[in-house]
């Protein structure tokens, strides 16, 4: 670690953002919530709600019709060079190097011993300049570790104190968007994006085909002081479509029920990406040719017996109550072989599902297992992550 | 329908209504405002015997667990089955369709650790 500049670098990337009287950080639309009153709580160093209204409306209205939501706590990181995306190709998981320009990837980024350290989605611009988005706890550390394996190939800039997020999601997505925007909204397929937009009368937006619940719907990074006024109208444009303003809690509920991880719940430097659930973005041996740090940890853990691996799965419980993160989790003859990642009463289903990381050579499809819900053993099943293509 | 007035209060946010040796329990307004969607209730069984202040279940948001306390002992002689199928009740009449259980106590019921409304609206602040 380059520590002396890296404290240096640290103090830079940190000092930017304006901070409530308890130190957390404010997104663009902090004096909105407190004008409005809505409850706002620590989400990672930020202040954030978890809900305008109630999570199952703002989740249903995310299913059915439009909604939008505040991510600006997101982080946002240039990487610029010569062959910015052969420098990045080095220290992510996923084979990058052969994506378009204004196209966008899934990737994860581990440590030496394959640990996760992010999961993240890399934007190629053109092959000199990508941008990275981290989560919003992991920016630093995100940029850090870039920093450190860069001899001088990249610069790098961390731009999360410039870009707010605004992610508007639902069938009726595009529908709304279309009213505040010239920008061939068709044109942007899936993990695609345009930069230098205009919208709502804004220009320099990002437009990403790209979201975290499952439904067709838009990412837009703004610049940071015009995410209230693009909030603002698109408000007033999905009116009519029923447009509802929606927040973490929901975001979480839609994101378990279309299989997406959560770093912190489903990965985290404990927790490799592939048995974490996200093995397809980790290319080993002929699928990836390129070196990157944890290549060979998780090259070997591949190459393990059953007995030595853990796997992640869905699971639905068949009795009632609710299972959450770190219950345990017993095979039907109560020995433990696991513990959930994440879990929630799906408000779409009304089941009460989630992700299980657990031993593999018990991890078969349709078996039944308990899980330890506070005093009582639940019975529960285990499933494909696939509620949404059923 | 318990009488928001006329009922006592625990600092964990359950009103207690008195009928001669019985009591029925619930969860104030303010806990449901501050629990958002109740989507799971877990209570005993009848028949369960109850020290005051024992853990008896939990009422379940989206995001949140929250345990529930036995105001006073007793014997659980009926519990809200109607909370099984349809928990939002919970949220819809917290004083009245929404209550939980009831307690045949021995004796007197011992109100004297609970609060009366305007303890509990001090309380609340």
């Amino acid at each position: 670690m380059n520590t002396r500049n890296g404290v240096n670098i640290l103090m830079a990337v940190i000092g930017e953002f304006k901070t409530d009287e308890n130190g957390l950080r404010k997104t663009p639309l902090y004096d909105y919530y407190v004008e409005k009153g809505v409850n706002l709580t620590d989400f990672n160093g930020w202040s954030l709600p978890i809900q305008f209204t109630s999570i199952k409306e703002e989740h249903d209205a995310t299913r059915e019709a439009v909604t939008l939501f505040d991510t600006s706590h997101m982080g946002e990181i240039r990487v610029k060079g010569d062959d910015a995306l052969a420098f990045l190709n080095g220290v992510v998981s996923n084979n990058v190097l052969n994506i378009d320009d204004n196209q966008a990837i899934y990737t994860a980024v581990t440590n030496d011993e394959g640990g996760t350290l992010d999961d993240l989605i890399i934007f190629k611009e053109n092959q000199q300049e990508v941008v990275l988005t981290p989560n919003s706890g992991n920016f630093e550390k995100i940029y850090s570790w870039l920093q450190d394996h860069n001899n001088g190939e990249v610069e790098i800039d961390d731009e999360t104190s410039q870009w707010g997020l605004i992610a508007i999601q639902g069938p009726k997505a595009q529908e709304v968007l279309a009213k505040v925007t010239e920008t061939d909204l068709d044109s942007i397929k899936g993990y695609h994006f345009l930069q230098d937009q205009t919208v709502a009368g804004v220009d320099g937006v990002v437009v990403s085909r790209t979201g975290y619940t499952g439904e067709d719907g838009f990412e837009l990074y703004t610049p940071w002081g015009e995410t209230q006024n693009i909030w603002n109208k698109l408000l007033e444009a999905g009116k009519d479509a029923g447009i509802v303003e929606a927040a973490l809690g929901a975001r979480d509920t839609l994101r378990t029920e279309g299989g997406m991880a959560l770093y912190g719940n489903d990965l985290s430097e404990e927790i490799n990406p592939v048995e974490g659930g996200i093995g397809f973005a980790v290319k080993t041996g002929d699928k990836k040719e390129a070196d990157y740090p944890g290549k060979q940890s998780l090259t070997d853990y591949k190459a393990r017996e059953d007995a030595d691996k853990r796997v992640s799965r869905g699971f639905e419980l068949t009795g009632k109550g609710i299972a959450r993160p770190g219950f345990k989790v017993l095979n039907k003859d109560g020995e433990e072989i696991g513990e959930v990642t994440t879990g929630t009463q799906s408000p779409t289903f009304g089941t009460a599902l989630g992700y299980i990381l657990i031993d593999k050579e018990e991890a078969a499809f349709g078996d039944e297992i308990l899980i330890q819900v506070r005093k009582r053993q639940v019975p529960a099943v285990i499933v494909k992550k696939d509620w949404l293509r059923r | 329908m318990a009488d928001k007035q006329n009922v006592f209060y625990t600092e964990d946010h359950e009103w207690v209504e008195v009928n001669g040796s019985t009591v029925r329990v619930g969860i104030t307004d303010y806990a449901v405002e501050q629990l958002g969607d109740v989507v799971y209730v877990e209570l005993p069984d009848v028949d369960d015997e109850l020290e005051a202040e024992e853990e008896f279940g939990s009422v379940e948001s989206v995001k949140s667990v929250s345990e529930l306390y036995a105001p006073v002992a007793g014997t659980v002689s009926a519990t809200n089955e109607d909370l099984e199928d349809a928990p939002e009740t919970v949220n819809e009449d917290p004083f009245g369709k929404g209550w939980f259980l009831e307690l045949a106590v021995e004796g007197d019921v011992d109100t004297s650790s609970l609060l009366d409304r305007a303890a509990y609206e001090e309380f609340i602040g």
